[in-house]
C-alpha cells in the first residue's frame, strides 16, 4: 500500500522500540530504591505506552497520555517526593525475611503473565466489520451525545477530588496548633 | 503475513506484562508513593487492555477511547488525593513508609 521501500520494517521496528520502552520504564519503576528514578521510569513507561496508542489508531489517546501522566501525573508525583523525602529505607527486617517475600512477589507475578499471556495467546478473538472510524470528530460527538453522563461525571469526580485534597490539607496544617 | 503491530496478543501480553509488574511492585515497595506508582501501572495495563480490544474487537472503535479518557481522568483524581494524603500523613508522623503508620488511634 506504501510505495517507500522498507517502510513495513520500520513500522515493525519502531513497534518494537515502544513496547521495549514501555516495559524498561515498567521494571525501572518497581526495581530502583531512589523513588525520583521509579518516577522517571513512570514517565518512560508512559512515553512508550503513547507510541503503543498510536499503533492502534488513536492519536487522540497518545496526546492525552503525554498531557496527563507525564505532564501532570509524575510532576505532581516529584512534587510529593519533593516535601516528603521518601527514599526506601535500607532493608532493616531480617535478610530472610525480605527475600521471603521478594520471592513471594516475584512468584505471583510471574503466575498472573503466564496466566494471562496463555488466556490471551490461546483465545480465538473474533473480528467484527468496524463501522465507525473512531477519528477525534467522532470521539467528540459521541462525547457531547451518547456518553455525555460519561463526560459529566468525571467532571464532578475531578471536582470532588479538587475540593477533598484542599480539606485533606487543610486539616493537617491546624493540627499541630491545636495539639500545643 | 500480518506486521507486529496489528497482533491483538503482542498487546495482550504486554498489559499483562505490566499488571504483573504492578502487582510486584504494590507487594514489594515499603513506601506509600512508591506503592502508589505502581497503582499507575496496573492503570496504564487496564488502559492498554482495552484499547488494545477497541482496536481489533469491537464494533465501534470509538467506544473504548472514551472509557480510557474516563480512566485517565479517574487516574488523575486518585493521584491528587492520594499524594494530598500522604502529605497528610507526613505531617503527622514525619515519615510515609509503611511500617511507620501502625497507630488506629481515633
Amino acid at each position: 500500500m506504501n510505495s517507500f521501500p522498507g517502510s513495513g520494517l520500520i513500522a515493525n521496528f519502531l513497534f518494537v522500540f515502544c513496547l521495549a520502552t514501555t516495559a524498561a520504564g515498567a521494571l525501572i519503576a518497581v526495581i530502583s530504591n531512589r523513588l525520583i528514578r521509579s518516577v522517571s521510569g513512570l514517565a518512560i513507561c508512559c512515553a512508550g505506552l503513547a507510541g503503543l496508542y498510536y499503533f492502534l489508531h488513536s492519536p487522540f489517546l497518545a496526546l492525552m497520555e503525554i498531557l496527563i501522566y507525564i505532564g501532570a501525573v509524575c510532576v505532581t508525583i516529584v512534587f510529593a517526593i519533593m516535601l516528603a523525602e521518601p527514599d526506601e529505607p535500607a532493608s532493616d527486617e531480617g535478610r530472610a525475611s525480605g527475600l521471603l517475600w521478594g520471592g513471594l512477589a516475584v512468584a505471583g507475578a510471574l503466575a498472573i503473565f503466564f496466566g494471562l499471556w496463555r488466556l490471551g495467546a490461546s483465545t480465538n478473538w473474533e473480528v467484527p466489520a468496524q463501522s465507525g472510524d473512531g477519528s477525534v470528530a467522532a470521539i467528540g460527538i459521541s462525547l457531547l451525545t451518547n456518553y455525555s453522563m460519561a463526560f459529566e461525571l468525571i467532571s464532578l469526580a475531578l471536582l470532588v477530588a479538587i475540593i477533598g485534597a484542599l480539606a485533606i490539607a487543610r486539616t493537617g496544617r491546624s493540627k499541630p496548633q491545636s495539639s500545643q | 503475513m500480518t506486521p507486529l503491530y496489528d497482533r491483538l496478543e503482542l498487546y495482550l501480553i504486554s498489559a499483562a506484562f505490566l499488571l504483573a509488574v504492578g502487582i510486584f511492585g504494590l507487594l514489594r515497595r515499603r513506601t506509600l508513593i512508591g506503592m502508589l506508582i505502581s497503582g499507575e501501572l496496573i492503570f496504564a495495563a487496564a488502559s492498554l487492555n482495552i484499547m488494545a480490544f477497541n482496536r481489533f474487537t469491537v464494533h465501534d472503535p470509538t467506544i473504548g477511547q472514551i472509557f480510557v479518557l474516563f480512566i485517565l481522568g479517574l487516574a488523575a483524581a486518585e493521584v491528587a488525593i492520594a499524594l494530598s494524603l500522604v502529605i497528610a500523613v507526613y505531617r503527622n508522623y514525619r515519615s510515609v513508609q509503611t511500617r511507620d503508620l501502625s497507630d488506629l488511634k481515633g
